[in-house]
């Protein structure tokens, strides 16, 4: 066998591994269940995420989105009346029934709500808030890496000059953007996005989807949008959701195009 | 549409007339002390501590009193504080999944904050007698602190309530435990309030009469130590009033205007350190 031959296997190799990484799973959500008392909010989910693509979850309000993106990081221990079962597996750790410590998981993804909530503290801070809580104490990475993150949201050049001001200061869109950059500052791998652009101003919300078309080749994310014409401009995988439950998930083309259920078909009617 | 107009005229004046009035109160009940204490106001009141025949008008001051407030208002507002802190954040963080274990503990306190200050100052001068103390700063330290704590930790927890659940959704997803998420975040959060809190406590600790008077006693002396006696400005007031004689009485005026000075100082404080905080923190 000669050297070029090696070579090109190799090269193969690597470039099927990579094909194989992208179309591979990175969150595996089985037989989830949650309940307030008598009200079933999520009704067996099965659900597999693909890595380094854009999942968007579509549905009417009040069909359990938020509820589905909480489970994942298990933001719902903040809510006491929420009985959740069932499992969601993230690199091997079943988020929900680990004995491994929860805010390091937590940590493999960002979240970006709504409206943005900046931490009390300076710009600067809000970004170095999760280096620090991984134990990194080193001053210059951590300045690097805010810098790096600043200037990944596009947002190092409007506020270089006043890092050391507190982020309430900052207009909503801009405070949106560092809540991306504080987000990917602790280096994810999966970004929830809960509607991260309906408080926005258009110019802002456009940003916003930029950095997101940007991001996934590096991210996995998962964007809750009513937006329909933001979910066809950036969804790889589109999953619908009524009244708690997956009705139907597919490529954007699938289903936009060629709807099956009644449900999908009147949400997608009213919702243009 | 027209009767809308005069509706909206009438509520309009009822407002007005019962703003007004709250102020009016006020600056009625500060007329009336300073003009009654102004013959008695000067230095000599508080750079003073009473001297033989103080108290039949004889030469001295207050500063005893004030002295001993200070202290006493201090000492409960920092044990307040240490106990009450944590306190109010066990219920909004670790406490947040049982609404029930919160609601019996809220009202607990909100029953410690009706119980009157003289009920207090009985239970402290019988704890204080069991444990065979006597009247001294540190006993009126401690009865004191009983009596503002309820308020502290309630107001704490207020000012926690208000921070919206998503600054704690964020903080956790960064990866904070709940106890970071405390320290770093809603501790931080929700400062202008906690000094707010910490002043107001403040101002009830010294402004207190009934907690004070079997526990602390009364002395001419500043207390140099914990177990001294400690004399207060509203006691002072209290005897002072009492007296027959014309000139004590014109001082327990202004003793009263003094108190009221120092309150009106820290509710001054209170109002600019939150306005301060809220300004560069709370969007
Ligand atoms: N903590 C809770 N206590 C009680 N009910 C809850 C709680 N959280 C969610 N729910 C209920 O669960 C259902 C799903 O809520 P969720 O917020 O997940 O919907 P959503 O799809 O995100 O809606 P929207 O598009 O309006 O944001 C709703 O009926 C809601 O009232
Ligand atoms: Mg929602």
């Amino acid at each position: 066998m000669s050297f070029s031959n090696i070579d090109t296997m190799t090269e193969v190799s690597v470039e099927q591994r990579e094909i194989n990484d992208v179309s591979s799973t990175i969150l595996q959500i089985k037989d989830l269940n949650v309940y307030v008392e008598d009200h079933h909010i999520l009704k067996n989910i099965n659900l597999e995420i693909p890595k380094n693509r854009v999942t968007v979850l579509l549905g009417p309000s009040g069909c359990g989105k938020t509820t589905l993106l909480k489970c994942m990081n298990k933001l719902t221990d903040l809510y006491r009346e929420l009985e959740v079962s069932g499992s969601i597996l993230i690199d091997g750790d079943d988020i929900l029934n680990t004995s491994k410590n929860v805010p390091s998981i937590r940590q493999k993804m960002g979240l970006l709500s709504q409206r943005p909530y900046p931490l009390p503290v300076s710009i600067y801070k809000n970004v170095a808030y999760g280096i620090k809580l991984k134990g990194i104490r080193d001053k210059k990475l951590i300045q690097y890496s805010v810098q790096k993150n600043l200037e990944e949201v596009g947002l190092w050049d409007e506020v270089k000059d006043r890092l050391n001001s507190p982020a309430t200061s900052l207009s909503i869109g801009q405070q949106q953007r560092l809540c991306l950059a504080r987000g990917l500052a602790v280096k994810p791998r999966i970004i929830l996005a809960d509607e991260p652009t309906s408080a926005l101003d258009p110019i802002s919300s456009k940003t916003i989807e930029e950095l997101f078309r940007r991001l996934k080749k590096h991210y996995t994310i998962i964007l809750v949008t009513h937006v329909l014409r933001q979910a066809i401009r950036l969804a790889d995988n589109v999953v619908f959701m009524s009244d708690g439950a997956i009705i139907e998930q597919g490529s954007p083309d699938e289903l936009f195009n060629n709807p099956q259920t009644d449900k999908l078909k009147e949400y997608l009617v009213e919702g243009n | 549409m027209k009767r809308k107009n005069i509706e909206e005229g009438i509520f309009k004046i009822l407002s007005a007339v019962a703003s007004y009035s709250i102020i009016a109160i006020l600056a009625f009940i500060l007329l009336i002390v300073f003009v009654k204490g102004f013959g008695a106001l000067n230095l000599d009141m508080i750079t003073k501590t009473p001297k033989g025949g103080f108290y039949y008008g004889g030469e001295g001051g207050v500063l005893n009193a004030i002295v001993g407030s200070i202290y006493i208002g201090l000492g409960s507002t920092v044990i307040a504080i240490i106990i009450g802190a944590p306190a109010a954040l066990y219920i909004n963080v670790h406490l947040i999944r049982f609404k029930k274990a919160q609601n019996v503990v809220r009202y607990f306190l909100d029953a410690l904050w009706g119980i009157p200050p003289i009920v207090y100052g009985a239970f402290g001068f019988t704890l204080m007698l069991y444990l065979g103390m006597n009247a001294s700063l540190i006993a009126g330290i401690i009865t004191v602190s009983l009596l503002i704590l309820p308020i502290m930790v309630r107001s704490f927890d207020e000012v926690l309530c208000t921070i919206p659940k998503g600054l704690h959704e964020a903080s956790l997803a960064l990866g904070s435990t709940k106890t970071e998420m405390a320290y770093k975040v809603m501790f931080k959060q929700g400062f202008s309030g906690f000094i707010t809190a910490v002043l107001l406590s403040f101002a009830r600790g010294i402004g207190d009469a009934a907690a004070v008077m079997f526990t602390a006693g009364y002395t001419d002396l500043i207390p140099v130590t914990f177990d001294e006696p400690a004399a207060t400005l509203p006691l002072a007031v209290f005897f002072q009033l009492s007296s027959p004689i014309p000139e004590v009485r014109e001082r327990a005026y202004a003793s009263a205007a003094i108190l009221t000075i120092m309150i009106l100082v820290i509710s001054l404080v209170a109002r600019f350190v939150s306005h301060r905080y809220s300004k560069s923190n709370i969007n």
